[in-house]
């Protein structure tokens, strides 16, 4: 059972550019991926797009479908009704290279930012320990495959592009929440967090969430929980007090700000 | 949307599913919700049909009617609606909520209107300046909803209590435990309440969420993975609740005014 695809793509490159129709040949089980590589194949060779696994683990092809930011290779085409104009976008938040290929470098700028995991020294059998109770509270932050779709749709930087120096980014209040609950990292960045990453533009309006094609729960699970150590650290006088009088219990011990 | 560097698309965005009806919902909702809560506050009368107290004014602290007040009167000299007095705490707990704040902030403040949809906001600065820092303060209106579900509580089992004669419609109806459709639907909004109180993010955070290590406190753990369980149906509890609190507050109000009569099971 194939048809015949009412496909528009944006080409183009940082000077201008433009919405094309390529009507594509397409088959059952196919998706927006697949005719897109058709599109290059039999019509436009030159064509840019970037893909790798087609199996929604290397983050790769991120783009923008019918104005939603999806992974093209997970985006089936029997969602779409058969007579539906599909039009692929590159992501609209950062700059464009050359049609649907994006420059994500931001997201690499903020990574850098983001102080790195640091244990403290090994046991006496040289190993470290952790329960797997432990364990397992981080494993959902670790299905991040860095599709940077969640960044794509955060509005505040993709509606406000000079944000982008003091906004990290959902991604990153992950990675931020992960190692504040790691019980081995000896590292405070609330401060961090709250400051120089912008945790506090964060509306919550979870757009990172929706989007996510690993379905993790930023907001709930990681930017929320985030905020509320951020309340613990800055904005809560009865933690406040009972850290200085010693009554609450010794869980940040250990940790060093940065 | 349009700045340097970034793809040259005009469009505001390019979806064309409805992405507006989620947004209008809630506008439209939470909108009839505030002018009726505003209306009912201001009343300051027929909130008691004995032994029903609408949840706007419970617990009745003011210059309350002979009933109302299970706490005393230490507000006796408020000259202005009792509701005023305590409606400050579950509306702070609702107004700095997570889930309704996703809700408002997309549906009043089309910040953004949903995924993708460009905001109309030249500037943005987020939750980092007053008053919008308040949010903060979350957890402290978490602590006042606590107590405020305990009174509703409270009034669930005074609920029960026998109605006075006038009220009665049968013989015998005015003695022993009594039960009516007030009691239900106030048991449904204790019930609601409590699960959208249990289920908020800033209970998650202190019953364990902000520990750092699990295996240490096991019953904290224990109790995280429970709110854990409510906390993914948040937003539910948080409609269901809203609707079921100005239900209970209608019914008491239609009872009050005389309108209709109490559905009497015993």
């Amino acid at each position: 059972m194939s048809y015949t695809l009412k496909l528009r793509i944006w080409r183009g490159d940082k000077d201008g550019g433009a919405v094309e129709d390529f009507p594509v040949e397409v088959s059952e089980g196919e998706v927006v991926l697949d005719a897109i590589h058709r599109v290059q194949a039999t019509q436009a060779g030159d064509l840019a797009v970037r893909w790798n696994c087609k199996a929604g683990k290397c983050g790769s092809c991120s783009a923008e479908v019918n104005g939603r930011p999806r992974l093209m290779c997970m985006c089936r085409l029997s969602d779409f009704e058969e007579d539906e104009t599909i039009t692929v976008t590159p992501m609209r938040t950062f700059p464009v290279i050359r049609d649907l290929v994006t420059d994500v470098s931001f997201n690499y700028e903020k990574a850098k930012e983001l102080p790195s995991f640091a244990p403290p020294p090994r046991d006496a059998d040289g190993k470290r320990r952790m329960a797997q109770v432990d364990v397992e509270r981080g494993q959902e932050f670790r299905k991040c495959i860095e599709c940077f779709l969640c960044q794509n749709v955060c509005h505040v930087v993709r509606d406000h592009e000079d944000n982008k120096e003091a906004f990290a980014g959902p991604r990153f209040f992950l990675r931020y929440a992960e190692l504040d609950m790691h019980p081995l990292d000896t590292h405070d960045r609330r401060e961090l967090a709250q400051g120089a990453a912008g945790l506090g533009m964060c509306n919550i309006t979870k757009c990172c969430t929706e989007v996510c094609p690993e379905g993790i729960h930023i907001t709930d699970n990681a930017i929320i929980p985030m905020k509320e150590r951020v309340v613990d650290k800055k904005f809560d006088p009865l933690v406040w007090l009972g850290n200085k009088i010693g009554i609450r219990n010794k869980d940040n011990d250990g940790r060093t700000e940065v | 949307m349009t700045s340097p560097g970034r793809a040259h698309i005009e469009a505001r965005t390019l979806r064309e599913d409805r992405w507006w009806l989620q947004p209008l919902t809630t506008f439209v909702v939470f909108s009839a919700f505030v002018v009726y809560a505003t209306v009912r506050a201001f009343m300051g009368r027929d909130y008691y049909a004995s032994p029903y107290l609408s949840p706007f004014y419970s617990p009745c602290l003011g210059d309350c009617v002979e009933g109302a007040s299970d706490f005393g009167q230490p507000f006796g000299w408020w000259p202005l609606s009792a509701a005023l007095i305590i409606l400050i705490f579950p509306l702070g707990f609702r107004m700095t909520c997570y889930y309704y704040r996703k809700s408002y902030y997309r549906a009043f403040w089309l910040s953004p209107p949903a995924c993708g949809v460009a905001e109309p906001h030249s500037a943005y600065s987020g939750e980092t300046r007053f008053p919008l820092v308040l949010q903060n303060v979350h957890r402290y209106f978490w602590y006042a909803a606590v107590l405020v579900g305990l009174v509703l509580t409270y009034d669930v089992l005074l609920a029960f209590r026998p109605m006075p004669a006038e009220y009665a419609v049968g013989d015998g109806e005015t003695s022993g435990v009594h039960m009516g459709l007030g009691t239900l639907l106030m048991i449904a909004n204790v019930v609601f309440i409590w699960l959208y109180t249990l289920s908020c993010h800033s209970c998650r955070h202190v019953v364990g969420g902000r520990l750092r290590h699990f295996s240490k406190h096991p019953v904290r753990y224990r109790l995280w993975t429970w709110v854990s369980r409510l906390n993914t149906s948040h937003g539910r509890w948080a409609w269901y609740s809203l609707f079921s609190v100005a239900l209970v507050d209608l019914y008491v109000f239609l009872l009050a005014t005389g309108t209709i009569q109490d559905v009497r099971f015993f």
